[in-house]
């Protein structure tokens, strides 16, 4: 196996992906084994926001190969990531069926709503899983496909990239808040029912959607090793490093990009559509720049060009969202501030680089 | 009038049309002798000339010295060649079939010019044995380039070209913390594993030592015949140590070409350099 | 039997008497106002619209009076001695006066009244004569008001009414307007020769008045002759109509493009001179809105100055945010372009919250001054907000200072010099720490007076920043990054095609369509409009 020759080396992959299959067997144990009285019973209420910090790892998996590894700064992987929970979305809408609240066996809610006669063409296929599925990967993966080869083509680089990625995230969240988008505008898509025959509101489907999210994740991880390992992945890094001497040396530096980004957009996207049953909506916000850029911080806390530290920067960030939240709604933004600057003035390397370093002195 | 011209040129029976021909990929073919040519090439930034009806001729196997003041041309002339510059007119062929004005990059570095810059520039977060192994010839498409394996070949042509450059001692020392003479020299490593049958090699000798710099030459010297080495150099002494044949450019075009004794005894030359 | 029937008839007779005799004396009288009292007392409302004939035929003050308190429902007759008066609701009582003398009543309840009704048509017959009697007002603008009233409701009667009044009148808008109304009633008139005439007296007159009552003619009329002309006509006022339009479209797109200039010039100083993406950019434009808010707050008597002190208070207030940002984060992060974009938009979430903590997330809407509200209008087609103007006129005087600035001071200089080679710069002896700290400061203060400028046309939130951000940077990006006549063009440009789009894309797809075609615009110039050419560029 190819594929894992990359993970002998990884001191650190091991760690995450032994992490990741010991959350994938205990986690739904102590959910379904132990009584709820029992102080080490995890709630299915947990396991869900465990579900989605998944997902976002799973993005900032993403954004980090594109980022840390090719340097591009992308302010759009919030675009793919809510084009394949649209998708998702979509398949999800498509099963309520004759529930929704205007029991219209074809026409979601809101189409009735709008007064909506047919179902527009682009919604045909989304009743199939299958055809779901790889919609959620071509709909980011097109796009970015489309858009890479423009940008990359023409030598778009460093911020000037990163602004027009923020512009086409902005433009794709002014569009989907219109109604005539046919994506259900300003409320977007919810009140899903079931997937794939199981109710959503399961316990049991519930978890196997985190352990789906947990499987992905690692799959994720563990391709995108095999891409940075790999002589691909030093282009990347020397791209990154030194774009027009990787030219002079022959290769074809677009291609490169185009590549690794569009597979980077297709991940955002699975992890996209792994996030939108979990946490049953998606609405245009989730294209909002504001968004995209949460995605680098997360990539800049863990530690970029890691790949686990990104993901793990993911959670981390996450997991204080959810608590501020909760607990100090005002701090949060503060918080959030403070982190974007103090990572990037003193953790240029995140947490990851911060172990390291402590790692190498003792 | 114009459109007959075309029109003419279209029907032309001895021609094949240019979007037929075969572009990339193509073995450079130097049946006759010449591996570069660059005719009546013009180029200029913002009004300013750089280069002026620029011709220039370079045979198959030799070693080229290219001479000239600051501003001469001689970058830009190199940016042209390897196509990061567009000329304004004028055409540059690579041996008989290769029009390097239709090539991108990465297509001109692959059919076999490689090229070492000014100012040192290697992957600095990549380690010496890496520099080496992503400048080796190969496919360099983006599927093969993932599922690239070493081979042995590969390493001993690497080990190889280590030895040649004197850095097989730091071979798993970042590119980044090497010394500046070391980072030319690795540049010329990486230029060797590319295989290339025209080196163009831009101030090779800046920050060496003078040992360090007869080594440059006794290299150079050594690659010309089964390759094509054109120098870009400032340092006289460097250049008469391994100039066969002189070429001195001067505000964008050849000024005067020959061996380094006629050259330097040339009157135009001694003008420009020393003035009147 | 006989003597109830005799008393019967008696008590007819003396009904209808007095009934006549109520009615004689109304008819004979020679005052008009006391015979239209009495016709508008009765309950037929053609009596009432006699009396309103009476009224406006009787030219006099009171008659209009009168008029103006029939119309407003302030009109009643007293129950007890029935007495026309007009009364005023003050809290439970109303306060009276005599309809006819005006004399003080003092006050009465709400139950002693009997409001005198009316009907639409006599609405219509009294806001008709009112505007007839204004016809004759000294005052031109009343004059000017009442024609305009009478072109709402062309007429042929209005024609002649205003025949004798046309020749004497002296103001130039008023005979405008009146001719236009004589012409209109012309055009109903029977006289084809006539007809022709009107249609080419109102040729390229642009009231809509004008518009209707030619088409409706054109609907009506059968002489091909009439028709042929109102054709030519009609074709004339609509060209000029969408010439109106254009400069309408125009002078909206231009409003627009100032208020994105005034927003991206900021930027195009500390991104295109010094190379640092400031994501806080939108944020420094919000403190300077806030700063307005505040210096409203403390001279609430005073608006039209207050907005004079915003500006150069908010330039100094958001100058020195930006100095203070630059020297406590971005110094540490030059030559790390990426890294400065991420730092700094930590910065703009940490400026939203501080104002969202003190001010409350709630919009403030700033008041805009007396002198800056109000249009100009130019004729009955165009009229220009003058906020909208005034933006205008102030952008580009903000713009013409800042090149100024950079062009004719030591400081610009100095700028110019460190933007171009850093190097050779402090060598030189340009202390760059200062340079770079003092132009951060200077695009930091233009986004601050930027935000007075909209505060003046939008409410003043904690999201005003982050509305503007993006479009900023589309128009630096757009323009050329390091070139401020770029952002000029840049601005006005997409301010012009966003507003020209709107009709037939909608606002938001307007706004799609035009970060599309900045995103496509990119890959094929990527250096924007006007790109800085030459080797040093190259670099």
């Amino acid at each position: 196996m190819r594929l894992f020759n990359p993970l002998k080396q990884d001191r650190g992959g091991q760690l995450f992906l032994a992490t990741l299959v010991l959350a994938m067997l205990l986690v739904p144990m102590l959910n379904l084994m132990l009584p709820e009285s029992s102080p080490f019973h995890i709630s299915t209420y947990t396991i869900t926001l465990l579900g989605k910090y998944l997902a976002f790892a799973l993005l900032a998996i993403a954004v980090d190969l594109a980022w840390g590894y090719l340097g591009i700064l992308s302010l759009g992987h919030g675009a793919f990531f809510a084009l394949g929970g649209y998708a998702m979305g979509m398949y999800l809408m498509r099963q309520i069926g004759e529930r929704g609240v205007y029991g219209n066996p074809l026409l979601p809610d809101f189409m009735v709503f709008l007064n909506w006669d047919s179902l527009p063409w682009f919604w045909y296929g989304f009743d199939m899983f299958w055809f779901a599925l790889l919609m959620v990967m071509l709909a980011p993966g097109v796009l970015a496909f489309v858009f890479g080869w423009l940008a990359f083509r023409s030598r778009v680089t460093g911020v000037y990239l990163s602004i027009i990625t923020q512009a086409l995230t902005y433009a794709l969240m002014l569009a989907f808040f219109r109604n005539e988008m046919g994506f259900g505008g300003n409320n977007g898509l919810t009140d899903f029912k079931d997937i794939l025959g199981f109710n959503l509101q399961d316990d049991t489907t519930r978890i196997a959607l985190f352990v789906a999210t947990a499987l992905m994740l690692a799959v994720g991880y563990i391709v995108c090793r095999a891409i940075v390992a790999s002589r691909l992945g030093r282009v990347a890094v020397a791209i990154r490093d030194a774009e027009d001497r990787t030219r002079f040396v022959g290769y074809r530096v677009e291609y490169v990009k185009l590549a690794i980004f569009t597979f980077s957009a297709v991940l955002a996207g699975i992890a996209g559509a792994l996030y939108v049953p979990q946490v049953g909506i998606i609405n245009p916000g989730e294209f909002s720049p504001l968004n995209s850029i949460e995605i680098v911080i997360w990539v800049a806390v863990g530690g970029r060009a890691t790949l686990y530290g990104a993901a793990a920067g993911a959670i981390m960030v996450n997991y204080g969202k959810s608590y501020f939240t909760a607990a100090l709604p005002e701090v949060w933004l503060f918080a959030l501030g403070a982190l974007f600057v103090l990572v990037t003035l003193f953790l240029p390397k995140g947490v990851i680089g911060l172990l390291k370093r402590r790692r190498a002195e003792s | 009038m114009n459109s007959l011209q075309n029109l003419r040129e279209v029907m032309r029976r001895d021609r094949v049309f240019d979007f037929m021909l075969q572009t990339t990929g193509l073995e450079v073919d130097l049946s006759h002798g010449t591996i570069l040519y660059l005719e009546d090439v013009s180029v200029s930034f913002d009004g300013f000339k750089a280069i002026n009806d620029l011709n220039l001729y370079i045979d198959a196997g030799e070693l080229r010295c290219i001479i000239g003041p600051n501003g001469a041309g001689k970058t830009t002339m190199m940016d042209i060649i390897t196509g990061k510059t567009r000329p304004d007119k004028g055409s540059a062929f690579f041996g008989q079939n290769i029009n390097l004005l239709h090539l991108n990059e990465a297509e001109i570095a692959q059919a076999g010019i490689g090229r070492k810059f000014q100012k040192p520039t290697v992957f600095e977060f990549h380690t010496v044995f890496e520099n080496l192994e992503l400048s080796m010839a190969g496919d360099k498409r983006v599927w093969q380039t993932f599922r690239a394996r070493m081979e042995g070949s590969q390493l001993d042509r690497i080990s190889n070209v280590l030895e040649i450059i004197g850095l097989q001692e730091c071979h798993h020392k970042l590119a980044g913390s090497l010394s500046h003479g070391q980072k030319q020299w690795l540049e010329i490593g990486m230029l060797l594993m590319q295989n290339p049958k025209l080196l163009l090699v831009d101030e090779p000798v800046a920050g060496m030592t003078h040992q360090e710099m007869e080594r440059t030459a006794e290299l150079l010297t050594s690659l010309a015949g089964e390759h094509t080495v054109v120098v870009v150099e400032h340092d006289m002494d460097f250049v008469r140590s391994i100039a066969r044949k002189v070429t001195v450019l001067h505000q964008g075009s050849v000024l005067a070409e020959g061996s380094m004794d006629e050259v330097q005894n040339d009157r135009r030359v001694v003008e420009v350099y020393l003035g009147e | 039997m006989t003597l109830i029937r005799i008393f019967q008839w008696l008590l007819l007779v003396s009904l209808c008497t007095a009934a006549t005799l109520v009615n004689a004396a109304a008819v004979a009288s020679d005052d008009p106002l006391n015979s239209a009292a009495a016709l508008l007392k009765s309950s037929s409302f053609k009596d009432k619209s006699k009396a309103v004939d009476l009224l406006s035929a009787h030219a006099g003050e009171q008659a209009g009076v009168v008029l103006e308190a029939f119309l407003d429902n302030r009109l009643y007759t007293a129950k007890a001695d029935k007495r026309l008066v007009i009364a005023d609701s003050r809290g439970e009582a109303y306060a009276v006066t005599d309809a006819l003398t005006n004399e003080d009543l003092g006050r009465t309840a709400k139950n002693s009244l009997k409001i005198i009704t009316l009907n639409n048509s006599l609405r219509r017959q009294i806001r008709e004569a009112l505007a007839l009697s204004d016809l004759r007002h000294p005052d031109a603008d009343r004059r000017l008001a009442a024609v305009n009233q009478l072109l709402d409701r062309p007429a042929a009667e209005h024609a002649k009414l205003l025949q004798p009044l046309l020749e004497q009148e002296r103001d130039a808008r008023v005979r405008d307007a009146m001719q236009i109304v004589t012409a209109l009633g012309a055009l109903t008139s029977d006289d084809v020769r006539q007809r022709l005439s009107a249609i080419e007296t109102l040729e390229g007159n642009v009231h809509p008045a004008v518009r209707n009552g030619l088409a409706k003619l054109q609907r009506n009329a059968q002489d091909p002759e009439v028709l042929k002309k109102i054709g030519k006509v009609l074709e004339s006022i609509e060209s000029k109509l969408q010439i109106y339009r254009f400069i309408e479209n125009m002078f909206f797109g231009l409003s627009l493009g100032s208020v994105l200039v005034l927003a991206a010039i900021g930027l195009a100083i500390t991104f295109g001179v010094m190379g640092v993406i400031n994501m806080a950019h939108g944020e420094l434009i919000m403190i300077g809105a806030y700063t307005t808010y505040v210096i409203q707050l403390l001279l609430p008597d005073n608006i039209g100055a207050s907005v004079l002190i915003a500006v150069p208070a908010a330039f100094v207030v958001s100058g020195l945010v930006g100095i203070a940002i630059e020297r406590g984060v971005i110094r540490f992060l030059y030559g790390r372009s990426l890294e400065t974009l991420l730092a700094t938009f930590g910065i703009s979430l940490i400026l939203q919250q501080t104002v969202r903590s003190i001010f409350s997330p709630l919009n403030r809407s700033v008041e805009t001054p007396a002198w800056m509200s109000g249009s100009w209008e130019i004729n009955s087609a165009l009229s220009l907000t003058l906020n909208r103007l005034y933006i205008i006129v102030f952008a580009l005087l903000v713009f013409a200072a800042l090149y100024l600035v950079l062009k004719k001071t030591s400081l610009g200089l100095q700028v110019r010099a460190v933007s171009q080679n850093r190097a050779m710069a402090r060598a030189m002896g340009v202390r760059s720490e200062w340079v770079d700290a003092m132009t951060f400061g200077l695009g930091s203060g233009i986004a601050g007076v930027a935000g007075v400028a909209l505060s003046q046309l939008t409410n003043v939130g904690p999201n005003l920043g982050q509305s503007y951000i993006i479009d900023s940077f589309m128009v630096v990006v757009f323009g050329g990054v390091g070139n401020l006549w770029g952002t000029l063009v840049s601005g006005m440009t997409l301010g012009v095609a966003n507003k020209f789009m709107e009709p037939w894309s909608g606002a938001v797809l307007a706004k799609i369509l035009v970060l599309v075609f900045i995103i496509l615009f990119i890959q094929k110039r990527p250096r924007g409009l006007f790109p800085q050419k030459g080797r040093a560029a190259e670099g």
